[in-house]
């Protein structure tokens, strides 16, 4: 085989111009039609650089970011431009070529290393198959240099690590191991799409200095894909920012954090900017937990430990903690759901009792509760009118007009007007949904809301807006929020008190100000230096600053 | 309209077929050129302008025969699988939903009703008690049920986990608002493709009765039973048993076609107005 040309030195190594991506969508009752999704698309790569693709969901990240490697996900089509790899156009490739590039010239590191790796295989065998089937080298010498990256992505026990399956790793373990997956075989790129959003805090901050370290020390060039400015702040030399298809900003990541041109970058700059005074926890608590101990299925295990908190009339408290720690369980405990071992909940006076069942309709309307994921948390087959009036129906016995006024008047509260009322969840946006669980929760006129984690599934600024319009909601109706979440940005924003969760206990517990001041137990201050911030050179300082690692790394 | 307009052509012939046979199911009185179990001329005479399929094994007109038998057969297969259906998904779905001793008694009595072969057991239960319409349609209706209480069983246990019927339980909703509103509209696709299977199965299990003599008794004859009649005239080249043999074959495949084309539009997960 004749040898490729090399390209010219002062070429970039990926160089993609004017990138369109089109997909045919099926619209009900509409005959199908093709719409565009990356439009106009260019930009360059040097070797050994990275550039972070930003952008909310529905932007085209990952879709461009698949580019380099000929694929589009899903069915869409690379309708025009070029993207030159190594001084070729690897559109105009057959598709023999195309796999030769495809893990060899070009790596990807998914999102969900739980979903991207084959349960039934060692980590190993996955972890060099590609270095082997297009022979870069044998399987003792990959395997050699598998170990290697193991052991600089700081994987515990890097020689054995690789006998183990996938679900005997942590989350951000595994996603440490799909990083050496994609360095094994040498590639000149790699695209990382989203790779730490799916973790922790505690957990994220560990990968993400491993993915710099690797990236340093291979010289390989990257694509960083990630909706957290934040993140990609801390990762990158260059950041192109996209929005429904097309380029907002371009440019070096100092420019666009520091001196951001564009109206949007500066929103996505300025995003989590939500005021709220502290209020003081006095006077009578509208809840109050008490010395709950509960477990799962009757074991012994247990999953909340003594648990004590207060949450007083039209205040919030956050629970704040990462995966594991019995934030939700604590919510499950209060509901009803997962009755308690030990310990007693009391409720605007009255003692709950621990079953669901046998609690009062004026227990359960005094308590609601919004999921995370709001898609599932509303029935698919339900209208938003039945979704929202049902409660109405439920506990108040309204109906017909009665019922429809009430329903527009609580589309009206959450900022969406009436027009929505005969759509179906599918049919909604996400920040949409999440609107919808907030009305249909307001709906019960409760006294007490558990929100779960509302936020996280959501895009920064879309989120801001539900924070938001929480905030106004508790100061127009009085209602007290128990915000369960893992980001402390978010609980800066809305909380009066806080309780920090870590493996079952509530370790540090208090007033805001309290809480987020000085002197830090190492937990609390593990949790505080994790978060990213919009500064560069973050990671290098928080990782340096540590004072304990992560339980569930 | 445009849920028609952009019908596949198998799913238009499947129900331009089914629709066919249930006019001919409900009106067979007036379309039938003469009475079902009158004999009107010579055995296995074949196709005339008089009988235009012929006439039977004792000398009756075939046409008029199907035209009735298809009556029978429609209304037994449909009775009997209205009946699996309501029982076994009720059931199935209050297993689920309410887990405990209720689902365990459920499921264990499925099973061993499962582990006896349906064939056997129908022709065991047929063979005490008298072969009437009714008896046949519960018999099949009961037997049919433990299958729906499976499927039912393990969509509902799907859905029962979801977080839109957590926040149902969490508002104070009964079982019923539970079982109809929130878990039935979502297990409707696979329960419908199911729909579709069952009532062919209805029909070939009662073919199958009547062929060995336990089905519908003579002089009525669903189409099965018409098989049998018919079958010895095969030996002596008279086609008259394939006749009511193909009509099963096509109503199974127009109605199975129909339930997949249905399955298709509804099958979206993410709900809403499904899709073309």
């Amino acid at each position: 085989m004749p040898k490729e040309p090399m390209p010219v030195t002062d070429k970039p190594f990926l160089d993609i111009r004017n990138l369109r991506i089109e997909v045919t969508v099926y619209p009900p009752d509409d005959a199908p039609r093709d719409i565009v999704i990356v439009d106009d698309v260019s930009l360059a790569l040097e070797k050994g650089k990275v550039l972070g693709l930003i952008g909310e969901s529905g932007a085209g990240k990952s879709t461009i970011g698949l580019s380099p490697m000929a694929y589009g996900r899903g069915g869409v089509r690379i309708t025009g431009g070029e993207v030159w790899l190594n001084g070729r156009d690897i559109l105009k490739d057959n598709a023999r070529k195309k796999r030769k590039l495809r893990g060899r010239e070009v790596c990807y590191v998914a999102q969900s290393a739980a979903a991207a790796f084959n349960p039934a295989h060692r980590l190993m065998d996955q972890v060099v198959e590609a270095t082997l089937k297009h022979g870069v080298s044998s399987r003792r010498e990959a395997e050699k240099r598998a170990v290697e990256l193991f052991r600089k992505l700081s994987l515990p026990d890097p020689e054995n690590i690789g006998k183990r399956y996938p679900h005997q790793v942590s989350g951000g373990q595994l996603q440490r191991v799909m990083t050496a997956m994609a360095l094994c075989s040498q590639p000149d790129l790699i695209i990382f799409d989203e790779p730490t959003t799916a973790l922790d805090v505690t957990t994220q901050i560990d990968v993400l200095a491993a993915i710099k370290e690797a990236i340093r020390d291979t010289g390989v060039a990257a694509l960083y894909i990630t909706h957290d400015l934040a993140v990609v702040a801390q990762v990158s030399d260059e950041i192109m920012v996209l929005r429904h298809g097309k380029t907002v900003e371009w440019g070096k990541t100092r420019q666009i954090v520091d001196d951001p041109q564009e109206t949007y970058t500066q929103q996505l700059v300025a995003a989590r900017h939500v005021e709220h005074g502290e209020q003081s926890p006095d006077g009578t608590p509208l809840l109050s937990v008490k010395n709950v101990t509960a477990a799962y299925g009757g074991g012994s295990v247990n999953v909340l430990k003594n648990v004590s908190v207060d949450i007083q009339p039209g205040q919030t408290l956050a629970v704040v903690g990462e995966s594991g720690s019995g934030k939700s369980t604590l919510a499950r405990a209060i509901t009803g759901l997962l009755p308690p071992k030990e310990g007693s909940i009391n409720f605007d006076g009255r003692e709950l009792s621990s079953r669901l069942a046998q609690r009062s309709k004026e227990d359960l309307r005094e308590l609601q509760m919004i999921y995370q994921m709001a898609d599932v948390a509303m029935n698919p087959r339900q209208t938003v009118a039945t979704i929202i009036g049902r409660p109405l129906e439920f506990y108040f016995d309204m109906r017909g007009k009665e019922r429809d006024r009430r329903v527009a008047e609580l589309l009206d509260k959450i900022e969406m007007g009436s027009g929505f009322i005969d759509r179906y969840p599918a049919e909604l946006s996400g920040g949409q949904k999440q609107r919808v669980c907030i009305a249909r929760a307001l709906a019960a006129k409760p006294k007490l809301i558990i929100c779960d984690e509302v936020t996280s599934a959501l895009d920064p600024l879309v989120a801001n807006g539900i924070l938001k319009l929480l905030l106004e909601l508790q100061k127009e109706e009085g209602v007290s929020y128990l915000f369960i979440t893992h980001d402390i940005a978010t609980v800066r924003a809305i909380a009066d008190s806080i309780a920090v969760m870590y493996r079952g206990e509530v370790v540090r517990y208090g007033p805001k100000s309290q809480v987020l001041s000085p002197p830090y137990d190492n937990y609390t201050q593990l949790l505080l230096s994790s978060v990213p911030e919009m500064e560069i050179g973050w990671l290098e300082k928080a990782i340096a600053g540590r004072k304990m690692a992560a339980a569930g790394n | 309209m445009t849920m028609f307009k952009r019908m596949p052509i198998g799913a238009a012939i499947g129900l331009i077929v089914t629709v066919v046979l249930l006019f001919v199911a409900i009106f067979a009185p007036w379309i039938a050129p003469y009475p079902g179990s009158r004999v009107l001329g010579g055995v296995w005479e074949p196709a005339s302008a008089q009988y235009w399929l012929g006439t039977d094994n004792l000398g009756r007109d075939l046409l008029s025969r199907m035209i009735y038998g298809a009556r029978i057969t429609v209304f037994i297969a449909v009775s009997a699988t209205a009946l699996a259906f309501t029982l076994g998904a009720i059931l199935g779905f209050m297993a689920a939903v309410l887990g405990g001793w209720f689902d365990t008694l459920m499921s264990r009595f499925v099973d061993l009703m499962m582990s006896i072969p349906t064939l056997i057991f129908g022709l065991v239960v047929l063979s005490v008690l008298p072969s009437t319409i009714p008896t046949l349609i519960i018999v099949m209706g009961l037997l049919d049920s433990t299958r729906v209480y499976r499927l039912s069983r393990a969509v509902a246990v799907d859905i029962n986990v979801m977080d839109f019927v957590e926040a149902a339980k969490l508002r104070g909703e009964g079982t019923r608002w539970i079982i109809f509103r929130e878990i039935l509209p979502n297990a409707l696709s696979p329960l419908v493709s199911e729909l579709g299977l069952r009532f062919i199965y209805a029909v070939l299990f009662l073919s199958a009765l009547s062929f060995l003599g336990l089905g519908v008794q003579p002089p009525n004859a669903d189409w099965g039973g018409m098989v049998r009649e018919n079958r010895e005239g095969i030996v002596f080249g008279i086609p008259a048993a394939l006749i009511p043999a193909g009509a099963i074959a096509a109503l199974a495949i127009s109605v199975n076609l129909v339930a997949d084309w249905l399955l298709n539009r509804t099958s979206d997960l993410k709900g809403g107005r499904g899709n073309a």
